[in-house]
């Protein structure tokens, strides 16, 4: 250990820790590893959604993850606070996709600390596209992570949401989006439920709302476990930064949608 | 020049280098780094705003250097790049001062014999523990070596008057403001400080200063610099503060800033000021509805993004029962 830093720590000019690992270490980055030939089974995360709300934007993420029609974990973050402005949320192969995830936190602070600045909203959702992209290789053997990333906009004062496919494309979405196995009924239940103007505590409504729906018709979504008291985890991304929901807020605004969805499973409209 | 034409003595070849890297340091200003009771202070004087010479290096650690500024610069993003791979690789509370502190001084020390000119700074490395007795501060010089500091250290051009000024003056325990004044004081009584031409006697003003803290109480990250009317209201010496607020600047940007004057903990404060603070204060009160609970706390680690507590009521306890 104690030996003089390599020269890859004094190269100039950098201020990525992905580029920096690429050139010390490639073994750390998950797309520097070679994968043997052949399918693996791991466990895949579900069902997020993310919720523009006035002046900032919300995401949410069931706790469950699968393998097959096995349930591997009950009580996975999907959501992460990646910096003081944004949040991503994570589908696919769980394990790649956290490790993803912390190595998208990390870039976040080494630039900030290197440059002195922040990165610009833009510049966080290429920066992530990148990763992805670099992930290519492993899906085409079915290891594929599919983030969804949100951010507080400081120079426009809002919330904007950005999502990706395999191959690294990056999109921004307007309003709402969700992500994983049960996306197509949370979108249905999103679509009928945002509108314009939305406050945060509206914003949670839906959020909840559009997960319900989504466990409701995709066997791989968790939808909310009363009895081992387990919420979805819900981060929210505004003037104030980005900051997890507290449980028991959580609790009970869940508590509320069940309670009105009985002898209505359509839920609110 | 390709061969060596005489002998030139081990001695000889290092007391050079030596002279050589002292007289690079002793061009440049000096900077000051030293503990009180919620933290460790850095000073240094700076007129620039974009060329730090303190920066934050990784959760509880920081950095100060003097001398070279592309040389310490270099430095400087060695040990991010050190910290934040240790971090990532191992775990956030695997990163101590003490092994920057010891990459950089196997660093320093093989530039110095090795290569063809040694760096010609001097650097800090400190870390903020749980309670002042697990403050560390290492200073490292041109050479490698490295010394463990209690309370105060001082690098740069002539510390000597600097030295002298603390050790009279420094006692462990003293509040922020305190030891602000007191540093200032002693910066100003280098000769060299301030503008060329001055006797040294001129008290030297925030816009020539340089000021971060390593603050205990903060969550996860504890580097913030203090600029602004919160600078200039601790240097105030006829209505002085003692302590930064304990919430962040409001405003949206980098988080590491300290800019808001919003302390008003002497109640003896004459009207205008007090009036003004509690306007202010009041905003701070509504925009941190959870005190205390800054948005930074521990979320951007997965592993910790929540307070350990609440994970342990939320799954653990009731999937056992």
């Amino acid at each position: 250990m104690s030996e003089r830093l390599s020269a890859a720590f004094f190269s100039s000019g950098g201020s990525s820790f992905t580029e920096f690992l690429a050139a010390h270490d490639p073994g750390l980055l998950p797309s520097g590893r070679t994968v043997p030939e052949g399918v693996v089974e791991a466990p895949h995360g579900t069902t997020i959604v993310t919720v523009i709300y006035d002046g900032g934007v919300l995401m949410a993420g069931d706790r469950r993850a699968t393998m097959g029609n096995f349930i591997a974990n009950r009580e996975m973050e999907k959501v992460f606070v990646t910096d003081d402005y944004s949040v991503a949320g994570i589908a696919g192969t769980a394990g790649l996709a956290i490790e993803v995830v912390r190595l998208f936190q990390v870039e976040l602070e080494h630039y900030e600390k290197i440059e002195g600045t922040l990165m610009s909203l833009e510049g966080k959702a290429n920066r992530l596209a990148s990763m992805i992209r670099g992930n290519l290789g492993l899906a085409m053997r079915g290891l594929a992570v599919v983030p969804l990333f949100a951010g507080y906009d400081i120079d426009t004062g809002k919330g904007r949401i950005f999502s990706y496919d395999v191959t690294g494309g990056c999109y921004e979405e307007q309003h709402h989006h969700a992500v994983g196995s049960g996306s197509l009924f949370a979108r249905g239940a999103l679509k009928k439920l945002w509108r314009t103007g939305l406050s945060r505590s509206e914003a949670v409504r839906i959020a909840i709302e559009a997960l319900y729906d989504a466990a409701d018709d995709d066997s791989a979504t968790g939808g909310p476990d009363l009895s081992r008291r387990i919420w979805p985890t819900i981060a929210t991304v505004d003037i104030e930064g980005a900051q997890f929901l507290d449980s028991e807020v959580v609790a009970q605004v869940v508590a509320t949608v069940v309670a009105d969805r009985q002898d209505n499973p359509g839920g609110a409209r | 020049m390709t061969q060596m034409p005489f002998y030139v003595s081990p001695e000889q070849l290092m007391k050079d280098r030596a002279d050589f890297a002292r007289k690079g340091i002793a061009r440049g200003r000096s900077v000051v780094v030293l503990s009180y009771d919620k933290g460790i202070l850095f000073v240094a004087e700076n007129h620039s705003r974009a060329l730090h010479k303190i920066s934050e290096i990784y959760d509880r650690i920081a950095f100060a250097a003097v001398g070279k500024y592309n040389e310490f610069e270099n430095l400087r993003v060695a040990g991010i790049r050190y910290a934040d791979l240790r971090g990532y690789s191992y775990d956030r509370s695997d990163v101590t001062a003490r092994g920057l502190a010891n990459a950089y001084a196997q660093t320093l020390g093989a530039v110095f014999t090795q290569d063809a000119k040694p760096f010609e700074v001097e650097i800090v490395v400190a870390e903020v523990g749980e309670d002042s007795d697990g403050d560390q501060i290492y200073r490292l010089t041109y050479d490698g070596s490295v010394a463990d500091e209690h309370g105060f250290v001082v690098m740069g051009g002539t510390t000597e008057p600097i030295e002298q000024a603390l050790r009279s003056r420094y006692t462990p325990h003293q509040s922020l403001g305190e030891a602000l004044a007191m540093a200032v004081s002693a910066l100003s009584a280098d000769p060299s400080a301030g503008e060329a031409g001055e006797s040294g006697s001129a008290r030297l003003g925030p816009g020539q200063l340089e000021v971060a803290i390593l603050d205990r109480g903060r969550p996860r990250r504890k580097f913030r610099r203090i600029v602004g009317p919160l600078l200039e209201r601790l240097l105030n010496e006829s209505d002085p503060i003692h302590d930064v607020p304990d919430t962040d600047d409001p405003v949206p940007g980098p988080h590491d800033t300290l800019s808001h004057d919003t302390v008003n903990h002497d109640s003896n404060h004459h009207d205008e000021s007090n009036h003004h603070d509690t306007g202010e204060q009041g905003d701070v009160t509504q925009d941190s509805a959870g005190a205390g609970d800054s948005p930074r706390h521990e979320s951007t680690n997965p592993q910790t993004q929540r307070p350990r507590t609440e994970g342990e009521v939320d799954g653990g306890e009731s999937t056992q029962g």
